[in-house]
């Protein structure tokens, strides 16, 4: 709190981020130990979590203020103008100490204190159970099974204690084999494909150089190949373009010798590092934020900055690892360099086109809880959760969660979640303000003390499961272990506009088909409901129509919608997309939103009084 | 001319057939003077496919020894092939596929040999007259009367024998007017809006020429559209610079100094071949799945097809905006006056009047400022994506116009009555039909060709409720607020439904798209159920009271 400055600030504009005609809302702006706050003169607010503020930009003074842009990590953009320079100054500082934390300690997730008890809290952390997902798939068994190996984290400080291998992998083996790869990341099973017996194994990448090898490493490899009695083949994937693959060999690390492993077959699938991704993100970002856009600048930035090219990489490689387990019943041993973020990438898409249950509430998040939590991706470095290196931040997750919207545009009954649940999951990547993302890894985690001191988000999201199911859900669409086979021809990668424009509202679709369907089936449940009431009462009184009638109120024509019950201080930072909306919304009355033309602004100056600027918001009750 | 002399070879077995993301058929296939017929003919599962000559764009044909094999592109963008064996065969079969689908007559299309097997509830032919129009208007307001002077298609031969002009305009000053007007096209109504009483106007452009000419009517008819001390606004679909070209040609554009109440407004919006090579473009960019992404992206930028549609949308909210917010009027015009002017009239139209986004509204929207306007037809879809021509006039202008209409329909997907199908629909007849509707540049021409008496019109099959009931949206729920578009290049969208079509299976989102379908209607079931049995029990309730108070 001493960061702060200033607390209130009024007469504050914030301007419109895409219009030409500098149009604004004037209002006060608050700041608060864990919030920003604009109400505008229509007592409309606008929450920004300090910890999603990604940048602070104070621009040069002009006429009307001292402009402030702030830019989030959910692709939020806002734009203030605050009229004196020293309160913008002040502001500007107070929040650069308030967006950037140096101890975990400080962040949201400690200080948030969602009314939950002790018992609630725990049980809320035992929610997803990996132990309980890994007998799921059908491990331990005849040729898998727990090693405690890592049990102290003595062998690789950055994978979970629990970690399953082949039962011939000794510990002689996996001592050895942790040796020659990067960060110690053996290969450890990810995925166990019952029907197929085959597994998805995932390590870093071997410490080869130009010759170097390992007979325990070449062990283990063996070791996987022959815990899968229908395929002596496997495949090792590096999911690294070549050329960087053989730069790191330089360094001492490198990939497998194929001579020098019996039964692999070697494939590079081509997705770029960490680095490549930042400044493509920052590209499309910097292309879908200009003001006038035309359509062949859209175009032609969104394809220089790549960003759609990495996506379909990442989704083509997960279609490779698929098909060499569906196809040829092979084991698949995924790697890239430190292997946590591409790595991740691949194994769990690869999993969720393979396993139905990835494709359901509950499955997405365990299937993130194994993948990407527990076995080390670096969140905190990678979303920025400290004050850290910046070249350490990627959006390695998001385009994990635009590979997965991608695949429900293209198999709209396959997902029991909706667009909204993977908003929001995004959302709370970088909000900190729950345990689960916080660290880079579970050692990390357990240091912390995250399960006492925090809570998980899962038991939330679960309690609001409602907003975040798929109306169009088909559970016989896909039955348990049936393949997706994704299409990934260019043309089915899309602008992602709901994640990257998620509170540019006036581009999207005025009326959500998708929002109503949701209302729609949810309202269906409570008709239900009702009939079975109803028929009860008819029923009861045709059997005692002489006795005397109970006086009964009278329920109106049309059933109320049903309210969503939700604990306010989880709700108040998350306008999302409106999911909650049992009105139809008809938006963008005002004419000047859409930006149609530049002439509004000349010819409102020559003649003021033809111009209307009304905000209409029309509302039509469902 | 008999059409047997065009078919050398009117059978050939053993064909295969080939589509994408189908599996191979062999059949049989047919030539009659009108389709292209192929058919399986096993009892288990007879697959049939019946496509009109008139809908093929292009032929290739190919050999590997005697097998044969044409490709045949059609105007709605599907490609099949067909293997034949027997050069022969395939030749002249080839040829003449080739020959009947360039028939030069358009009477001898199929409209014209086209028996309906429905009965006919309602004749589109009959439908959506101006006077019926006219009637409407004049419920709300008598400034306008309805013309005659083009009964013989005699001052303009691209109108509609009546149109509607300012009352106090004469005939006389009409025909004075129309000299002053590119193709006789005079400004007239297109546009009434009830809210407030301004209107939308088209025409084309002005002969003003080098030396500045006026006509003294012209501006008083344009004039007679003012509210007293009101603007209005004249929104010229060509380029500023292109609009001055014209005055070399003894076209032009209405000069400040003649009509100090208006203010022009300049908004580019292409048209003939600009179009016709994005449309091919984008198709050719749509149907090569081996494009990596950097390749297909910059195929699409290139087609330029998206910066037509939101130019086009741009200019017609532009109109809107003026019409409805700046309660102005507008006159909107380009060159001809039968393009990109009517393009923004009838968008703008749909943006204003949620008439228009109804299905009669729409169909009468189509009929009113594109078939009696003088689009032309005929010529502008003659040829589609496949086309080797490239003759000047062709180009996709309609198309292009669905898919704006598409767009504003996909950000306000329940502000229409009809859905997606409906403007596919009507994008499959504009370019090859059984009915006469799109026949023909102009109703002079559909008179002479006897349209009405010797062919059925399309709104006569459409608008029967088995019909309909494909076209309607479920989700329609009538919105009377004007509504605007985004036009950010983030909100605009390639309309798969068309130029994805044939291109991706598209078993998964028909599917969804049905169970969404059954999601509305169980909704409605359950609702009238829920009603029905309050009602039940609040009857019981009252009979319990009665005999209570007995």
């Amino acid at each position: 709190l001493e960061f702060i400055l200033t607390t209130k600030q009024e007469q504050v504009k914030l301007l419109d981020r895409f219009s030409t005609s500098n149009k604004s809302l004037m209002g006060t702006l608050y700041l608060t130990a864990t919030h920003l706050l604009f109400i505008d003169s229509s007592q409309r607010e606008t929450w920004i979590l300090h910890h999603h503020i990604a940048a602070v930009e104070k621009l040069p003074l002009t006429t009307s203020g001292c402009p402030l842009v702030i830019q989030c990590k959910n692709f939020r953009i806002v734009h203030f103008v605050v009229p004196r320079e020293r309160d913008c100054h002040d502001i500007y500082n107070s929040l650069l100490q308030l967006s950037r934390t140096a101890k975990y300690e400080e962040l949201y997730a400690f200080s948030y204190n969602p009314k939950q008890n002790e018992s609630e809290q725990v049980k809320g952390w035992q929610l997803i159970d990996l132990a309980e997902e890994y007998k799921r798939m059908g491990v331990p068994n005849a040729n898998w099974q727990l090693s405690d190996a890592n049990r102290d984290y003595k062998i690789c400080e950055t994978y979970p204690r629990e970690l399953y291998v082949p039962r011939t992998a000794s510990k002689p083996i996996i001592v050895g084999s942790s040796k020659f790869r990067s960060k110690g990341r053996f290969p450890v099973l990810s995925y166990y494909h019952k029907n197929k017996e085959a597994a998805i194994c995932r390590c870093s990448q071997p410490l080869s150089g130009f010759s170097a090898r390992c007979l325990e490493d070449e062990h283990m490899l063996q070791a996987i190949s022959k815990a899968n009695p229908s395929n002596r083949y496997m495949y090792v994937m590096d999911t690294r373009p070549k050329l960087n693959a053989m730069a790191n060999r330089a360094a001492g690390k490198g990939y497998e010798n194929e001579d020098n492993y019996s039964n692999i077959r070697f494939q590079f699938v081509g997705i770029e590092n960490i680095h490549v991704m930042r400044s493509s993100l920052q590209k499309l970002l910097e292309v879908s934020g200009t003001k006038g856009l035309s359509v062949n600048d859209f175009l032609s930035g969104l394809e220089n900055s790549g960003w759609l090219r990495h996506i379909k990489a990442v989704l083509d490689a997960a279609v490779f690892l698929v098909k060499a387990i569906a196809v040829e019943s092979a084991s698949v041993l995924v790697h890239c360099s430190d292997g946590w973020d591409r790595t991740s990438q691949v194994c769990s898409l690869g999993a969720l086109l393979l396993d139905s249950y990835y494709r359901t509430i509950k499955g997405f998040m365990v299937l993130i809880e194994k993948d990407w939590i527990s076995f080390g991706h670096k969140f905190s470095d990678r979303c920025c959760q400290l004050d850290g290196d910046p070249k350490e931040i990627s959006p390695v997750f998001t385009q994990f969660l635009e590979s997965v919207w991608n695949l429900t545009e293209q198999f709209p009954q396959a997902f029991e979640y909706n667009e909204a649940f993977l908003l929001q999951i995004h959302e709370h990547v970088h909000s900190c303000q729950f345990g689960n993302f916080l660290g880079n890894c579970q050692k990390e985690r357990e240091e912390l003390k995250l399960r006492e001191k925090t809570y998980s988000l899962w038991p939330f999201l679960l309690d609001e499961r409602k907003k975040y199911q798929n109306p169009l859900y088909n559970a016989d669409f896909s039955p348990e272990l049936t393949l997706l086979e994704p299409n990934t021809v260019s043309f089915n990668f899309k602008f992602w506009r709901n994640m990257y424009h998620q509170f540019d509202r006036s581009m999207h679709p005025r009326q959500c088909v998708f929002n109503l369907i949701m209302n729609m089936s949810e309202q269906n449940k409570q008709l239900e409901e009702d009939i079975k009431e109803l028929e009860a009462k008819i029923k009861q009184r045709n059997g005692q129509s002489s006795a005397v009638p109970v006086k009964e109120h009278q329920q109106s024509a049309h059933p109320a919608p049903v309210a969503l019950k939700t604990p306010p201080s989880f709700q108040k930072e998350q306008p999302l997309i409106p999911v909650n909306d049992a009105v139809r919304t008809i938006e963008g009355s005002n004419t000047a939103d859409n930006r149609y033309s530049e002439f509004v602004a000349e010819f409102s100056k020559a003649e003021p009084a033809v111009v209307s600027l009304e905000y209409g918001v029309a509302r039509m009750t469902c | 001319m008999e059409f047997a002399e065009l078919i050398k070879t009117p059978r050939a077995d053993n064909v295969v057939l080939h589509r994408p993301f189908y599996l191979a058929v062999e059949g049989t296939l047919c030539l009659t003077g009108h389709h292209l017929i192929f058919s399986s003919r096993r009892q288990d599962n007879a697959e049939e496919l019946w496509l009109l000559h008139s809908n093929i764009d292009s032929i290739e044909k190919r050999f590997v020894g005697s097998l044969g094999t044409i490709i045949i592109k059609c105007k709605d963008l599907r490609i099949i092939q067909l293997d034949i064996p027997g050069m022969e065969e395939c030749l002249n079969i080839a040829s003449s596929i080739e020959a009947l689908s360039t028939l030069d007559s358009v009477t001898l299309m199929y409209p014209f040999f086209y028996r309906p097997m429905f009965e006919i509830v309602e004749d589109g032919w009959r439908c959506f007259l101006p006077n019926e129009e006219f009637e409407l208007l004049s419920s709300v307001t008598d400034e306008w009367r309805l013309s005659c002077i083009n009964k013989e298609f005699s001052v303009c031969p691209s109108y509609p024998p009546v149109v509607i002009v300012p009352k106090s305009i004469d005939d006389e000053a009409l025909r004075k007017v129309a000299m002053f007007r590119h193709g006789s096209r005079f400004p007239v109504l297109s546009y009434y809006h009830k809210k407030n009483g301004m209107v939308m106007m088209r025409s084309s452009q002005p002969l003003t020429g080098t030396n500045g000419r006026r006509c003294k009517e012209d501006e008083k008819l344009i004039n007679a559209t003012l509210r007293p001390g009101k603007r209005g606004y004249i929104i010229d679909t060509r380029s500023l610079n292109v609009a001055q070209q014209a005055r070399a040609k003894g076209g032009g554009f209405e000069q400040e100094v003649h009509y100090p109440q208006w203010r022009r407004i300049h908004k580019c919006i292409e048209r003939f071949n600009i179009l016709q090579e994005s449309l091919i473009k984008l198709v050719e960019a749509c149907n090569d799945q081996s494009h990596n992404m950097d390749r297909w992206l910059s195929k699409l930028e290139a087609s330029n097809w998206l910066t037509h549609v939101k130019e086009i949308l741009t200019a017609a909210c532009l109109a809107a905006q003026c019409i409805d917010r700046e309660g102005a009027s507008v006159l909107v015009h380009g060159t001809e006056g039968t393009d990109s002017t009517l393009q923004v009239t009838s968008l703008a139209q749909i943006i204003l009047d949620p008439r228009c986004r109804t299905i009669r509204g729409f169909e009468s929207l189509v009929v009113r400022e594109w078939l009696q306007a003088g689009h032309p037809f005929q010529q502008r879809c003659a040829q589609s994506a496949y086309s080797n021509s490239k003759q000047k006039w062709e180009a996709p202008v309609f198309l292009l116009f669905l898919d704006c209409v598409w767009q504003i329909l996909r950000q306000f997907p329940c502000s229409f009555e009809f859905n997606e199908q409906f403007l596919i629909m009507l994008f499959e007849h504009a370019y090859a039909s059984q009915f006469g509707t799109f026949l023909g540049n102009n109703e002079n021409e559909r008179s002479k060709l006897k349209l009405p008496q010797k062919t059925m019109s399309l709104w006569s099959w459409v608008n029967r409720s088995e019909e309909l009931s494909k076209f309607q949206n479920p989700l329609f729920e009538a919105n009377s607020l004007v509504i605007w578009p985004s036009v950010a290049p983030q909100s605009l969208q390639l309309w798969e439904g068309v130029f994805l079509r044939w291109n991706r299976p598209s078993k998964f989102l028909d599917e969804a798209h049905e169970e969404m379908i059954n999601i509305i209607k169980y909704n409605k079931e359950l609702q009238a159920k829920v009603n029905a049995l309050r009602r039940q029990l609040a009857q019981l309730q009252t009979v319990d009271r009665m005999q209570e108070n007995l």
